[in-house]
């Protein structure tokens, strides 16, 4: 269907159907329990794991198929967001015109960094991405200051021109929209005790984030994804058989920095701000990490690897020790005290400790990050071996010398 | 306009609702097209959530730890409980100790991590996912400002915590958000009579300035009053955000024939120059027959620690002292020291009377409505809570009160006893006109509260 | 003239740091073939040691004043360091004064230990593993390291100062026969500067005349060969392990007084010792050193007002822009060996 093979085809719908019923699944404890500190379903986080989903399934592109490690992606993710904030500051609050822009940005940037990135492999290869990011991000930060608005972010303002537009409403910044219709329109659903949140800006991500799949898979399975695959397992063997493999490698970066754009115009259209620490090493080093964790090479898994990363931010960073009071209420004082002296560390302030050793259990014991655990949950169930699969799922070790 | 819109507190009628037995069968269904009255996450139950934005990972970590425990010091005493602290000394007698409005005050809270997108996102998932009605804190101008048009977006109120740059309540200033600490341009009001006093007017000053807009606006600031007064500035560099070692750039300043430096650095930035400036022996340097001088315009106590001996005998200005005498101030530091077993820092105080100016205006308005609570805000004079007589400006949502002069203190008693003071310059003296140049640009824009 | 001297000066201070981290981490990376994000983490513990020896000489015992009253109005507490107490009052100060350069010998065992848990435990499993999995791992554990230490110091920095001896600034000019007070330089920034280069050499003659240094670099040339000959490699590998992690320690220890150490600083500099090695080439360790030395120079010399105004920004992002440079113009870096890291 739609020119995917039968197994393709049946992921995609598994993914059009979780990403169509996350704002239920997101939200699997009622409102008024305890627990219900671990709900992902609002408007902001489920735009967010979209988002960076797309992200890293760019990001994929580049490195699962060709082994190319960029550790400058970010770079991209910010110019096509500071494209996008000019795109409503100077045209319209529409975000199609945004988006758009932010796509075409990016990739013309990529096309920069990656034609003179690219004459390097290996470990040079990330070292000058790794430059021209942080160049941009400093640069952003401070010399740039009147085009990028410097530390503050780049943001919209009631004498903005907007052609195309309205400056302001009733003395207000009119709202990002897609013809018409708010990004940050919601409606909600209460069942029971249970509160599901509907928004408008999280179904145009899903659009979006579906289309981008669709056009990760096709690249996986096409010739020239072939041909990216050949890169990865042995560029030289391939130069010699007289194929230049420059213009695929340079391709595959270009698109994978298109979706970076992608991701960025996106998040303007969500958030119409653009800040340079979007651009920063830490951010870069961030899609590295959710493409690993996932488990790169594989299509959903850096999907999975960018939810993985944003819950723990947004949810582990938000618990206090009066919830953990609140949850422990039933106990008696001595051992809720103890319990709460032994969670304390690891929540709140403490989430990047739960955030760093969540990182080394999962490469220790599934070295093909989420995926390898899904799969391995997956044969316990029916012990058939799937080949196609597991050439994809496990990057080939790299030789250290 | 339709911006998301909640029409409940989600949380707290839900509760009641599971509470009373009333599992409701039929799915109920709330769109905000259909809700048109109210405004965003009005509190209908007995309790109404505050959210506490504050940096809890990253460089300004402990100021964010320190603004928290001032917060949750502050709900106690919206609740009723503790001491009372500068309630009792407040001028406004609204608060009645019974939480806000009869309700009682809870909290959420979030890290900013310093970040502006990271402060928005947890911005955002307080205002949609715990139906916070009201937004604080933060150490940073950029997040400040960041958060401020999040919270003017959606139509929540947003009560700065530590931010200093002239931009928040200046070209970036909002209709839904208050600054209560003091910015840029004061520093450089006070600070400049009392350099002349002790320095002299005939000087010369090299800045070095952080390369971002809190340090433009500063260095802005603080070299317009001193050349007002007869100082020359020989030259201003602009440092990085990221160096950590100052030595290219303090090299130079031996050189020129400049006498006094100004380091307009913050947090790390300002230790790590700081103590490099010392190391490199400019405090012991004659230059055109007088003493070399540091001055590092905006102090915090927590991070002058982190210079240790180097702040010695160093001007600054700061916000607020825990060792003021005013009965606010004391009444403060005595209910925060018996709680945590130290003083407060300048950001704790800060945040802790934003949260009592929020709370005390939606008692005033009688509403939640953030409309309402910019009405009370707006113009407001008070007393009482450390600062002396303060007022909120209507034109652009700045506080205007007195302004401390801190040195370097050269025999500390204790941990804490870092700083003293000069002098406490006099709000009058820090006012200037709405319209002034270090603040055009920009406008209020109308209040939105969300509905 | 002496804005050029100075600033040369500073890019070998700056330089001298650089050299010492990259050389511990390309003994790791360069040579072992490991990505360890892990390593300006322990930069950052061996500064944190020289923090913990200050904190720890001057535990004190505490006495009450009556006299005196602290800030809630209660009687004064007044902490004696019991070093104080036991070695006579200037002595003990001395002791505590003294602290950082104790650190030295404090740190030494320390961190080879930490190196030691660090490769038996956790890298010995990593070394067969893709790179993308060495950086996963050795990220997370940076991470952990780094919040432990925020867990007990919290995030402010520390002052950490140097021995009053070495307070003042050394007057070169003068020396010169310049005029004084122009050209001077702080006592510890050239104590810094010596050290680096004692430990650099010392760490050269190691791999070089030693019979264990020749195998260890017989085993970066070609491990399995080495290996066929009967020789534990594994074991010499662990080894230079702890050497690295006690190279960056020390590091981090004489660091401290120069600038006050915070739980971050070790991410600050890791991406910047990265750049560094490989800008020296991947697998030299006289490419860490030189690459060190002239980055170092290079971002002094771009931070001079002069220069800024001629190129605004310059300040920002010369050593990115350099290691560009020199990684178009040279594949391998300075001086890298073919085939090292390069799939």
């Amino acid at each position: 269907m739609f020119g995917l093979n039968k197994k393709d085809t049946s992921l995609f719908f598994l993914v059009l159907l979780l990403v169509v019923l996350a704002p239920f699944l997101l939200n699997p404890f009622p409102e008024g329990s305890e627990l219900a500190q671990f709900n992902a379903g609002y408007p902001d986080l489920m735009q967010r794991f979209l988002i960076f989903g797309i992200f890293a399934i760019g990001f994929n592109i580049l490195f699962g198929l060709t082994g190319y490690l960029s550790f400058g992606h970010a770079a991209f993710l910010g110019v096509g967001s500071y494209a996008g904030v000019w795109m409503m500051k100077l045209l319209t609050m529409n975000v199609i015109p945004a988006i758009f822009m932010s796509v075409v940005f990016a990739g013309l940037f990529s096309l920069l960094v990656g034609y003179i990135s690219l004459r390097r492999s290996g470990i040079y290869f990330s070292i000058l991405t790794l430059a021209f990011a942080q160049m941009s991000f400093s640069l952003a930060y401070s010399v740039l200051t009147p085009i990028t608005n410097g530390e503050t972010g780049l943001q919209l303002a009631l004498d903005d021109p907007r052609i195309l537009g309205v400056s302001s409403e009733n003395g207000a910044i009119p709202a990002a929209n897609f013809f018409g219709i708010p990004m940050r329109e919601s409606f909600e659903l209460s069942m029971g005790g249970w509160l599901f949140t509907f928004n408008a800006g999280y179904y145009l991500c899903a659009v979006v984030m579906m289309i981008a799949f669709y056009v990760a898979i096709r690249i996986f399975r096409s010739p020239f994804g072939m041909m990216l695959r050949a890169v990865k397992s042995n560029q030289q063997r391939m130069n010699f058989t007289g194929l230049n493999s420059r213009p695929y490698t340079l391709a595959a970066f270009v698109i994978s920095g298109m979706y970076a754009g992608l991701a960025g115009g996106l998040m303007v259209a969500m958030d119409p701000l653009a800040g340079a620490e979007r651009m920063q090493w830490t951010a870069s080093g961030e899609v590295v990490l959710m493409t690993i964790l996932g488990g790169a090479g594989t299509l959903i898994g850096p999907v999975l690897g960018a939810g993985f990363i944003k819950y723990c931010e947004n949810i582990f960073s938000k618990i206090n020790d009066n919830i953990l009071y609140d949850w422990f209420a039933a106990l008696p004082q001595g051992l809720a005290d103890f319990l709460v002296f032994v969670i304390h560390p690891f929540i709140g302030k403490g989430w990047h400790l739960t955030l760093g050793i969540m990182f080394m259990l999962i490469v220790i014991f599934l070295p093909g990050g989420i995926m390898e655990g899904v799969e391995r949950i997956g044969r316990l169930f029916k012990r058939k071996s799937s080949k196609d699969e597991n050439s994809t799922a496990r990057p080939k070790a790299a030789p250290a010398e | 306009m339709s911006l998301i819109r909640k029409p409940l507190n989600r949380r707290s009628i839900l509760r009641a609702g599971a509470l009373g037995g009333s599992a409701l069968a039929m799915p109920t269904i709330f769109t905000s097209r259909a809700w048109s009255a109210g405004y965003l996450n009005e509190p209908t139950g007995a309790t109404v959530t505050l959210g506490f934005n504050v940096p809890q990972t990253g460089p300004y970590a402990d100021e964010g730890a320190d603004e928290l425990r001032a917060y949750q010091l502050a709900v106690e005493h919206l609740n009723g409980e503790g001491d009372g602290g500068m309630l009792n000394t407040f001028s406004s007698k609204a608060l009645k100790g019974n939480g806000i409005l009869g309700k009682k005050v809870e909290y959420v809270t979030g890290d900013t991590q310093t970040k502006s997108d990271a402060a928005r996102a947890s911005a955002k998932s307080m205002i949609e996912k715990d139906g916070a009605i009201m937004i604080t804190g933060g150490s940073s101008s950029g997040v400040a400002v960041a958060v401020q048009a999040l919270c003017q977006e959606a139509g929540v109120i947003f009560m700065a915590g530590l931010t200093h740059s002239n931009d928040t309540t200046g070209k970036d200033k909002k209709a839904n958000g208050f600054r209560h600490f003091f910015n840029s341009y004061m520093s450089g009001a006070a600070l400049a009579p009392v350099l002349k006093n002790a320095y002299g007017d005939d000087r010369k000053a090299y800045h070095l300035t952080a390369d971002y807009n809190w340090g433009y606006t500063t260095e802005q600031a603080v070299r317009e009053s001193t050349e007002s007064l007869g100082w020359e500035t020989v030259e201003t560099v602009k440092t990085p955000l990221a160096a950590t070692d100052f030595s290219a750039y303090i090299t130079p300043v031996l050189q020129s024939d400049a006498d006094v430096l100004v380091l307009n650095h913050y947090g790390g930035n300002m230790v790590n120059s700081l103590t490099n400036a010392v190391q490199f022996g400019l405090r012991d340097k004659q230059v055109n027959g007088k003493n070399f001088e540091i001055i590092v315009p905006l102090y915090s106590r927590l991070m002058a620690k982190g210079a240790g001996e180097n702040v010695k005998g160093i001007f600054g200005s700061t916000n607020w002292h825990w060792s003021l005498q005013d009965e606010g101030s004391k009444a403060f530091v005595q209910s925060f020291g018996q709680k945590y077993g130290f003083p407060p820092s300048q950001a704790a105080h800060t945040t802790y009377v934003q949260a009592l100016l929020y709370a005390d205006a939606c008692e005033r308005a009688g509403t939640f409505n953030p409309c309402g609570v910019v009405e009370a805000l707006e113009g407001f004079e008070f007393d009482g809570l450390g600062n002396g007589k303060t007022l909120y400006r209507a034109e652009d949502h700045q506080c205007f009160k007195d302004v401390l002069v801190v040195k370097g203190k050269e025999n500390p008693s204790s941990a804490f006893d870092l700083l003293e003071i000069v002098e406490v310059t006099p709000a009058a003296q820090v006012t200037y006109p709405p319209d002034h140049p270090q603040f055009a640009g920009g406008a209020l824009g109308t209040c939105n509260p969300g509905a | 003239m002496d804005a050029i001297l100075l600033q040369i000066l500073n890019g070998l201070d700056k330089g001298s740091a650089y050299a010492l981290i990259a050389l511990g981490l390309t003994l790791i990376f360069g040579t072992l073939g490991v990505v360890n994000f892990a390593h300006g983490a322990l930069f950052m513990i061996g500064a944190f040691c020289a923090v913990t020896l200050s904190r720890l000489l001057s535990l004190s015992f505490v006495t009450i004043d009556e006299t005196q009253k602290d800030f809630l109005g209660n009687p004064l507490k007044v902490e004696t360091p019991y070093v104080e107490a036991w070695f006579g009052p200037e002595t003990g100060a001395a002791i505590i004064d003294w602290s950082v350069p104790l650190a030295i010998l404090f740190s030494i065992p320390i961190m080879a230990l930490v190196g030691l848990l660090m490769e038996r435990g956790l890298i010995k499993y990593f070394y067969k593993r893709p790179h993308a999995d060495q950086i996963l791992v050795t990220f997370g554990l940076a991470i952990v390291l780094q919040e432990i230490i925020k867990y007990f110091f919290g995030a402010n920095p520390i002052p950490t100062p140097a021995p009053d001896v070495f307070a003042g600034s050394l007057d070169f000019g003068a020396m010169l026969g310049m005029d004084p007070n122009i050209i001077i330089y702080p006592y510890w920034r050239i104590v810094y500067f010596l050290f680096a280069a004692v430990i650099i050499g010392a760490v050269f003659a190691f791999l070089q005349f030693t019979t264990f240094g020749m195998v260890v670099r017989a085993g970066m040339a070609d491990r399995s060969t080495v290996g066929l000959l009967g020789i534990n490699i594994d074991k010499r590998f662990t080894v230079m392990f702890a050497l690295a992690a006690v190279v960056a320690g020390l590091a981090g220890v004489m660091y401290a007084p120069i600038n006050s150490p915070n739980y971050h600083m070790g991410m600050d500099f890791l991406v910047l010792s990265f750049v560094v090695v490989v800008v020296g080439g991947m697998g030299s360790l006289p490419g860490a050193v030189l690459a060190g030395f002239l980055l170092g120079i290079l971002e002094s010399f771009a931070s001079m007002a002069q220069v800024v105004a001629l190129l605004p920004g310059i300040n920002q992002i010369i050593i990115y822009l350099v290691a560009i440079v020199i990684l178009l113009t040279r594949p391998r870096g300075l001086m890298g060996r073919k085939g090292v890291m390069e799939s």
